[in-house]
């Protein structure tokens, strides 16, 4: 089975949404996946870092870790923040739920996540941080 | 983000290019809400035939608008879209309160 694997942290800046997003489709493009599958990747992580920084640390001060992992044509991406963590995940992932409405938030963000990957998976403490586990299996070409 | 503004039969035509996520949702909003303020309408077309990237983000900013223009008997309108961002459009349900136009002339046409 061919493997590989990465690993990055970094500050909580909304700065660093793109920055991430670009890093999962670099490393992705070993894979040759389809610009429409590359796409859907780049959507899903933007929603997990974007979470991370307004949620996890509500614009404060922080560090995002980003994990990839290749197993043959599956791609593993971990994202994760030592902040506030989800008080009820269910209530959470629930299409049109936002914590803070004053922020003009649509709520969709982990509904994208579900959508555009193959499977997701968030684990979170209170007071302990959020982890986001998504993998997307890339289509032979 | 960059943002270009144009105002055609009373209607302010917000053609966008860059990426649409979280980090440029903040200041588009601002200057989307400022110019509808400064020509004082109630129609706006989104263009983004330039954009290459949106996220959730992008439908807060739209929905965002939408309410704020209902309340003056507004409509939005949405063209130019990307697959992959019209993708997000059905998925967060935002074309049973808005349509998508192939492009800004047909938009002006319907709106």
């Amino acid at each position: 089975m061919f493997r590989n694997e990465m690993k990055l942290e970094f500050k909580s800046i909304s700065e660093n949404e793109s920055f991430a997003r670009v890093v999962v489709a670099a490393f992705a493009s070993q894979l040759d996946p389809t610009l429409e599958e590359l796409s859907d990747v780049k959507t899903a992580v933007s929603e997990a870092v974007t979470n991370a920084i307004i949620h996890g640390y509500e614009n404060g001060e922080g560090q995002v870790t980003l994990r990839c992992e290749i197993e043959d044509r599956k791609l593993i991406i971990e994202i994760s923040d030592n902040g506030k963590g989800i008080e009820d995940v269910e209530l959470a992932r629930q299409p049109l739920y936002t914590s803070r409405p004053e922020l003009e938030r649509s709520g969709m963000g982990f509904t994208v996540m579900e959508t555009f990957m193959d499977s997701l998976e968030v684990e979170s403490e209170i007071g302990k941080g959020t982890k986001i586990k998504m993998t997307k299996t890339f289509k032979s070409v | 983000m960059h943002i270009r503004f144009s105002l055609e039969s009373q209607c302010l035509i917000v053609e966008m290019h860059g990426e649409l996520d979280h980090h440029s949702a903040e200041s588009a909003r601002i200057k989307i809400d400022n110019k509808i303020e400064e020509y004082g309408v109630n129609k706006v077309i989104f263009d983004f035939s330039g954009v290459n990237f949106m996220d959730s983000s992008g439908i807060g900013v739209i929905i965002g608008r939408y309410k704020k223009l209902k309340d003056y008997d507004g409509k939005v309108a949405v063209v130019n879209l990307k697959p992959q961002i019209r993708k997000i459009f059905e998925l967060s349900g935002l074309f049973k309160i808005l349509n998508e136009y192939s492009n800004s002339n047909e938009a002006l046409l319907n709106l």
